[in-house]
């Protein structure tokens, strides 16, 4: 469509959506043009799946307003409903059904056939195809998963939505459903995800960080990355709790997290040069018996900008 | 193929693949029919009956025979005359005694007006009465072959009992009771079927797509309605081998009939589904609003006509109560639809009302 081309994909001004006493979205603007691949990055109970609903027409919003392909989420529903897809986080396809009738049936209810649009989901199906008799339930998560996909996929949608497509799947299984993801970004897909794992956040042209229903940020993975703006350092020693307790106690302390088999820290103090501040620490952690220590600077990584952007609220309260 | 079909074809491999539940909803009614048609029968048998036979020759003998051989009737004591009678009712002893004139064979003879009195132990009245008519069942029958070998006989008592002069009370009940398990069982089937996509979350999907309310019911309503014939013909099928009910009426009208009651109770499945969450509060909900209803106010074991006029006007809503007439109609006066099309197209109109209410209260979107 060539109109589409001159809009957003997404368009969101200004959603809000509470229930209850809950806020689940709160004052959220955001656009997304055609074939991006945007991800938003939050952990459990942040808001991506309300507002993955709102963008679906699943639930409408309290505040503000959305458009999907130019419609507005709210008023054209049955139009948008033939035109996205959509992956809900919890599996949802019938377990008592086989692979192959699950896609058939969401193909006919899209009143398209399987063999229609098999070049968009042939990459995907292939995995699938020894399987093709089994039924859903009995597959495994990874396999699970890309049978959503293709379910999602069977009616060629012009933009398709992923609730946490990946969790609960193994690292391999992570890895190759990435793969397919891009491959159907090169085909001019516009596909809006959601995770709350920071290491695939590198996969998407753009992310969100979202947090308590706000969006903290919005942009590039490495320029994320890059607006940590502090020293990090990472710290090793053989006893990681240990180490931890002890990080935690050191004066200068900034903000201390587990990240991988070290800990990312920085120090409170502003204009100190980085090897002052890695000697000062290695010298108070050998003083606490931890001889083995090594304290090295590092580079900053998504999940340090987004830790570190969450606390910030809570400083400021 | 189109979306429709695409549903149809879906709800079908449900149905098919759930094998436990699909035994369950098949044999369930058949079994219904068997235990409630013999635990809520009155038939009373073995009434323990004393003759007062004051001049005992052959036509009161014929008469005692007459009692002694139906089942109904065990005859404990002939006696010459009733001062026993007080002492039998009070022990126990016997809970109905038939007492004949002196000159009971004499005034038979002559074409004379006979009398006989029918005591029953009517401590509990119902029993009372039955056990009263049998006994007038069994005279009269007496007085009908002596009237056919020539003999004018005037016996005052008169009770007659139309469609069912047996009295069995089985040809009361088992339409009755067809109503019930049919209802129960559909409208169970279709609540849990929205309510499990809804638990599930494929409900999720399949709001996120062109699928229209109206389509999703219709289509679960549809799919469930191959089984709920089935257990028509089960239940219908029994009712003439196990209970012996007469078919007076035409069997494909009653078939008919039978599907279309299928559909109202499917219909009200769908839309006690579609205003719940829960496959448990569904449940719960369609047990409630088929059960007790159907029990209390279709008319199947209690006559609606001896209820106060506020139950009477709440049992014209109940399905039941139509489709007992109907199918009381057809098998015991064996009519057609000349008599039965108001109740037939009170069935129809409910059935819309309820389709259309379920539409309505189906939610396009997630709570």
């Amino acid at each position: 469509m060539p109109t589409l081309a001159s809009t957003n994909a997404v368009e969101i001004d200004g959603l809000g959506k509470r229930f209850g006493a809950t806020v689940a979205l709160e004052n959220v603007s955001l656009a997304i043009p055609p074939g991006e691949l945007f991800g938003f990055i939050g952990p459990d109970g942040a808001g991506k799946t309300t507002l993955f609903r709102i963008l679906v027409t699943l639930i409408l919003p309290d505040q503000g307003r959305a458009t999907v392909l130019g419609r507005d989420v709210t008023t054209d529903v049955w139009d948008l409903r033939r035109r996205v897809g959509y992956m809900p986080g919890r599996f949802s396809l019938y377990p008592d059904l086989s692979v192959e009738e699950n896609l058939r049936f969401f193909a006919s209810v899209f009143g398209a056939s399987v063999e229609e649009h098999y070049d968009l989901i042939a990459p995907i199906y292939e995995q699938l195809a020894p399987f093709k008799d089994r039924p859903a339930g009995a597959l495994s998560g990874g396999m699970k998963q890309k049978l959503a996909l293709c379910c999602a996929l069977v009616h060629r949608p012009e933009i398709l939505f992923l609730d946490e497509p990946t969790t609960g799947v193994d690292a391999v299984s992570r890895r190759e459903f990435w793969e397919l993801l891009d491959r159907l970004k090169a085909s001019g897909l516009t596909i809006v995800v959601s995770t709350p794992y920071m290491d695939e956040a590198n996969r998407c042209g753009r992310v969100a960080l979202i947090q308590r229903g706000r969006i903290l940020a919005i942009d590039t993975p490495t320029r994320i990355a890059e607006s940590f703006g502090r020293p990090l350092f990472a710290v090793r020693a053989g006893k990681r709790y240990p180490l931890l307790l002890a990080v935690r106690e050191y004066a200068n302390a900034g903000t201390v997290f587990p990240f991988g088999d070290a800990l990312h820290y920085t120090d409170r103090r502003d204009g100190l040069m980085p090897d002052a501040i890695a000697s000062g620490l290695r010298d108070y952690l050998r003083g606490r018996g931890f001889a083995d220590v090594e304290v090295k600077l590092t580079a900053p990584t998504i999940e340090d900008s987004f830790m570190a952007r969450m606390g910030e609220p809570e400083r400021a309260a | 193929m189109s979306a429709f079909a695409g549903l149809l074809r879906k709800e079908g491999l449900h149905i098919l693949r759930d094998r436990r539940t699909l035994l369950v909803v098949i044999f369930m009614p058949i079994l219904q029919v068997v235990l409630f048609g013999y635990a809520i029968r009155t038939d009373i048998t073995d009434i323990r009956v004393a003759i007062v036979d004051p001049s005992p020759d052959a036509s009161t003998l014929e008469l005692r025979n007459r009692f002694s051989a139906t089942n109904a009737f065990k005859l404990v004591r002939v006696l010459p005359n009733p001062t026993l009678l007080d002492h039998l009712f009070a022990s126990g002893a016997i809970q109905e005694a038939v007492v004949l004139d002196g000159d009971f064979a004499n005034r038979l003879a002559r074409g004379l007006p006979v009398r006989i009195l029918i005591i029953a132990d009517a401590s509990e009245p119902n029993s009372g009465s039955a056990m009263e008519s049998y006994a007038l069942g069994v005279i009269q029958g007496f007085e009908r072959d002596v009237a056919t070998r020539g003999g004018t006989v005037r016996i005052a008592a008169e009770a007659r009992m139309r469609f069912n002069p047996t009295r069995a009370s089985s040809n009361l009940f088992v339409p009755g009771l067809i109503a019930f398990v049919l209802t129960v069982v559909s409208a169970l089937m279709t609540a849990i079927s929205l309510t499990r996509e809804k638990e599930t979350g494929t409900m999720e999907i399949l709001l996120v797509s062109p699928l229209k309310p109206f389509q999703i019911i219709v289509g679960k309503v549809l799919a469930y309605l191959v089984i709920g014939f089935l257990s028509v013909l089960f239940v219908v099928a029994e009712a003439r081998l196990i209970f012996n009910v007469p078919l007076r009426g035409s069997l494909l009208l009653l078939l008919g009939e039978g599907l279309l009651y299928i559909l109202t109770s499917l219909s009200l499945g769908i839309l006690i589904s579609s205003r719940t969450s829960s496959q448990r509060v569904a449940m719960i909900g369609a047990l409630a609003g088929t059960m007790l209803p159907t029990i209390l106010l279709s008319g199947f074991i209690f006559p609606l006509e001896s209820m106060p006029w506020p139950l009477r006007v709440i049992a014209n809503a109940i399905p039941a109560k139509w489709f007992v007439i109907i199918a009381r109609g057809v098998m015991l006066k064996g009519v057609g639809l000349e008599y039965l099309w108001p109740q037939t197209l009170i069935l129809l109109g409910m059935t819309v009302v309820l389709v259309a209410a379920a539409t309505r209260s189906f939610r396009i979107r997630l709570a």
